[in-house]
C-alpha cells in the first residue's frame, strides 16, 4: 500500500479534498517518516510536531465546516530556517541566533499558513545561506538521500533533502546565488528561483538584499508551481516587492505538461556549457540529452554567447559579501541572539566583537571581511563599483539573448552531489558550484531546475539538473518548458526519485 | 593580504579573531581576492552600475498609526533587559 508520505503534493491535496485522508493523517504520516529517517538525513533543525498537528486539525475542521480551501490545503511543507516563523525557533543556521523565538511571521510563512499548508518544521542550511553544501551550518551535516556520504547541495540543503527523502512533498528555500536550483539539481527534485521581487522578502533573515529571493521546491513541476502561486504576490511590507500580479505559473505548468514546445526558441549559453572546462562530463552528457529532448518536443534550439557571464562569479563574490557585511551588522548582541563577555567591565564594542567572533562560523567571517574590504575607501571603485557595472553588462547579455530566444538553458550545477568534507578546505572549490546559477541571480531573472537524468560518473547514479532561465516576470516560461521536459522524461524513464535508495533500513 | 590587514578588517567588522584565524584567513582571503580580481579586466568605465535588478523607487504609505509588536514580545528575544528596555554594555569608558 502506498503510504501518505509517498504522495506528491497534488496527490496529497486531492486525497485531503476528497476525504480519502484527513490532513491530520497526512501530517502524522510525514512526522512518522521524519522520525524514521531524519537520524540519517538530518534535514531538520526543528520539527514542530504540535504546531503541525494543530494546523492539520484546523484544515480538517475548516473542511468539515464546508469552507472552500486552497489547492494545497492539508499538504505538509518543510521551511528553510532563514524564514522567520512566529513561536517556532529560527536560527538561519547560526549559533548567534540559537534559541531565538521570533515574535512575528515572515510574509511567506503567513501566506503558507493562510493557504492551509501544514508546516512540519525548519530545515538545515548553510549559516545565513552562505554556502553550496549545507556544511556551513553551525548545527549539523545534512546528508543527500541519494548517497548518505554526500551533501544535498546548499544553502537550502535541508529543504532539498527533506523533499527528496519524502519527509515533505513541498519545501521553501531561498536563492541568493543558486541556493534553490543547485540543491534541487543534486537531490533530483524541482526548484525555482522566482523573478527578484516576485516573492516578498519581509521576514527572511537578510544575506544579500539585492539578490535574496525565496522560492518553492517540489517533486514535480506542477507541485512547485502550486507552491509558487501561494508564495508570490505584492507585499507592501517589502519595498522591493513588485506591485503587479505575476504570471499564472500553474496554468503554464499544466500547458507545458501537454508536451508541445513547437514555436518555442531555446538558447544554449556557450559560457555555461563547460567550454572552459570545470564541468563533469556526465553532467554535460545529460544536459545534451535534455536539449535533444526539447528539440523533439518541437523547440528550436540555437547556441548563443553571453560573454559577460564569465565574470558572474567574480561580480557575485564581491556584491554578496559587501551586502552581507552590512546586513549582518545587525547582530550586535543587543536586541536578539547571543551576548558574550558582558562582565560589567567590557564596553559594548568589546562585547559585540566577542559575540560575533563566537557566534559566526568561518565562512560568515570570511565573507564579512571580504565585503568590508571591497567597500573600504580606496578599493570601492576597483571592486564593488566595478562589480555593479559588470552586473549591468550581465543584464544586457540577458536582454540581447531574450531578443533572439524565449528561454535559455544550461546545466543547473557543474557537478553532481559531492562528498561530505570534499570541498570545505578551499573556499573557491565551493564557490564554483554556483557557476551556472549566478547570472540569473545578478540579473534578477527567474530560473528553474528540473531533474534531467542520472550519471554514475562519480560512483553511484546521481541526479543532474537542467536549468531553464526566462526574462523577468516571465516565470511561466520556466514552468512551461520544465513541465514539458518532465513529461517527456517521465514517459521514457519513469519518476527519477524511484532510484533513491531505501532510507531508515537500519530501523 | 597580510596578518595586519586581516586584523584591521576584523576590527572594522567587529570580529575578535584569534591569532590562528589571522593566519588562516590571510591565506584564504588572498586566494579569494586573487580569484575575483579579474573583475578589473572588464572594460566598463562608461557603464552605469546596477545596484538592484528591479528599479528602486521610494515607496510611500499614508502616515497612519498601525499596531506594532507588543513591547514584551520584542524584549523576549533580547540577551539582557532592564526596566522594560534593552540593557546595553557601557558605551563610553570611565574617563570619557
Amino acid at each position: 500500500m502506498t503510504e501518505l508520505y509517498e504522495l506528491d503534493a497534488s496527490q496529497t491535496a486531492e486525497a485531503v479534498a476528497s476525504g480519502q485522508a484527513s490532513a491530520v493523517d497526512v501530517a502524522r504520516s510525514h512526522l512518522d517518516r521524519i522520525a524514521a529517517v531524519d537520524s540519517e538525513v538530518r534535514a531538520f533543525l526543528h520539527v514542530d510536531v504540535d504546531g503541525a498537528l494543530a494546523a492539520a486539525r484546523e484544515v480538517d475542521q475548516r473542511r468539515a465546516d464546508g469552507e472552500q480551501l486552497g489547492p494545497l490545503a492539508g499538504v505538509p511543507l518543510a521551511m528553510k530556517d532563514v524564514v522567520v516563523t512566529a513561536g517556532v525557533p529560527t536560527t538561519s543556521g547560526s549559533k548567534i541566533l540559537e534559541g531565538w523565538i521570533p515574535p512575528y511571521d515572515a510574509t511567506v510563512a503567513r501566506r503558507v499558513k493562510q493557504a492551509g499548508i501544514v508546516m512540519l518544521g525548519k530545515t538545515n542550511m548553510d549559516e545565513f545561506a552562505m554556502g553550496s553544501s549545507t556544511e556551513n551550518s553551525a548545527y549539523q551535516i545534512t546528508r543527500n538521500p541519494w548517497d548518505l556520504s554526500r551533501v544535498p547541495g546548499g544553502s537550502s540543503g535541508g529543504s532539498s533533502a527533506a523533499v527528496s527523502a519524502r519527509q515533505a512533498p513541498l519545501a521553501i528555500g531561498t536563492d541568493t546565488g543558486g541556493s534553490i536550483r543547485q540543491p534541487a539539481a543534486v537531490t533530483g527534485i524541482v526548484g525555482h528561483k522566482p523573478t527578484y521581487g516576485a516573492v516578498s522578502r519581509y521576514g527572511l533573515i537578510a544575506f544579500s538584499s539585492s539578490l535574496d529571493q525565496a522560492g518553492p521546491f517540489g517533486r514535480t513541476v506542477l507541485d512547485t508551481a502550486l507552491l509558487h502561486q501561494v508564495m508570490a504576490g505584492h507585499d507592501p511590507a517589502d519595498s522591493t516587492s513588485i506591485p503587479q500580479p505575476g504570471p499564472d505559473v500553474v496554468a503554464a505548468a499544466r500547458q507545458g505538461a501537454r508536451g508541445d514546445l513547437s514555436g518555442l526558441k531555446v538558447g544554449v549559453v556557450t559560457e555555461l556549457t563547460g567550454a572552459g572546462g570545470g564541468y563533469q562530463a556526465g553532467v554535460l552528457a545529460r544536459f545534451r540529452d535534455a536539449v535533444d529532448t526539447l528539440q523533439k518536443l518541437g523547440a528550436e534550439v540555437v547556441e548563443l554567447s553571453c560573454p559577460h557571464f564569465d565574470y558572474a562569479l567574480a561580480a557575485y563574490y564581491l556584491i554578496a559579501p559587501s551586502e552581507c557585511s552590512s546586513n549582518l551588522a545587525r547582530f550586535d548582541a543587543v536586541r536578539y541572539g547571543l551576548r558574550v563577555g558582558d562582565d560589567g567591565t567590557r564596553s559594548l564594542e568589546e562585547v559585540m566583537s566577542l559575540t560575533r567572533e563566537q557566534g559566526f562560523g568561518p565562512e560568515v567571517k570570511r565573507r564579512i571581511m571580504i565585503g568590508t574590504y571591497a567597500l573600504s575607501s580606496g578599493y570601492y571603485d576597483a571592486y564593488y563599483g566595478q562589480a555593479q557595472k559588470v552586473r549591468t553588462l550581465i543584464s544586457d547579455d540577458f536582454r540581447k539573448a531574450f531578443e533572439q530566444v524565449d528561454v535559455l538553458v544550461s546545466p543547473s550545477s557543474p557537478f553532481v552531489a559531492f562528498g561530505v568534507g570534499e570541498r570545505v578546505a578551499d573556499p573557491m572549490a565551493m564557490y564554483v558550484n554556483d557557476l551556472c546559477t549566478l547570472p540569473a541571480s545578478l540579473a534578477g531573472t527567474p530560473a528553474i531546475s528540473v531533474p534531467c537524468g542520472l550519471t554514475d560518473e562519480a560512483g553511484p547514479a546521481l541526479p543532474v539538473g537542467l536549468q531553464v532561465m526566462a526574462p523577468a516576470m516571465a516565470d511561466d516560461r520556466c514552468y512551461r518548458v520544465a513541465a514539458a521536459y518532465e513529461a517527456a522524461y517521465l514517459a521514457e524513464h519513469g519518476p527519477i526519485l524511484q532510484h533513491v535508495p531505501t532510507l531508515g533500513a537500519s530501523r | 593580504m597580510t596578518r595586519d590587514e586581516v586584523a584591521h578588517l576584523a576590527r572594522l567588522a567587529r570580529l575578535a579573531v584569534t591569532e590562528e584565524e589571522l593566519d588562516l584567513f590571510a591565506g584564504q582571503l588572498d586566494v579569494i581576492l586573487g580569484s575575483i580580481a579579474r573583475i578589473r579586466e572588464v572594460a566598463a568605465s562608461d557603464i552605469k552600475p546596477t545596484s538592484h535588478a528591479v528599479p528602486l523607487q521610494n515607496v510611500l504609505r499614508p502616515d497612519q498609526v498601525a499596531p506594532s509588536l507588543p513591547r514584551q514580545a520584542v524584549l523576549a528575544g533580547a540577551p539582557a533587559v532592564e526596566d522594560d528596555r534593552f540593557r546595553v554594555p557601557q558605551i563610553l569608558g570611565e574617563e570619557e
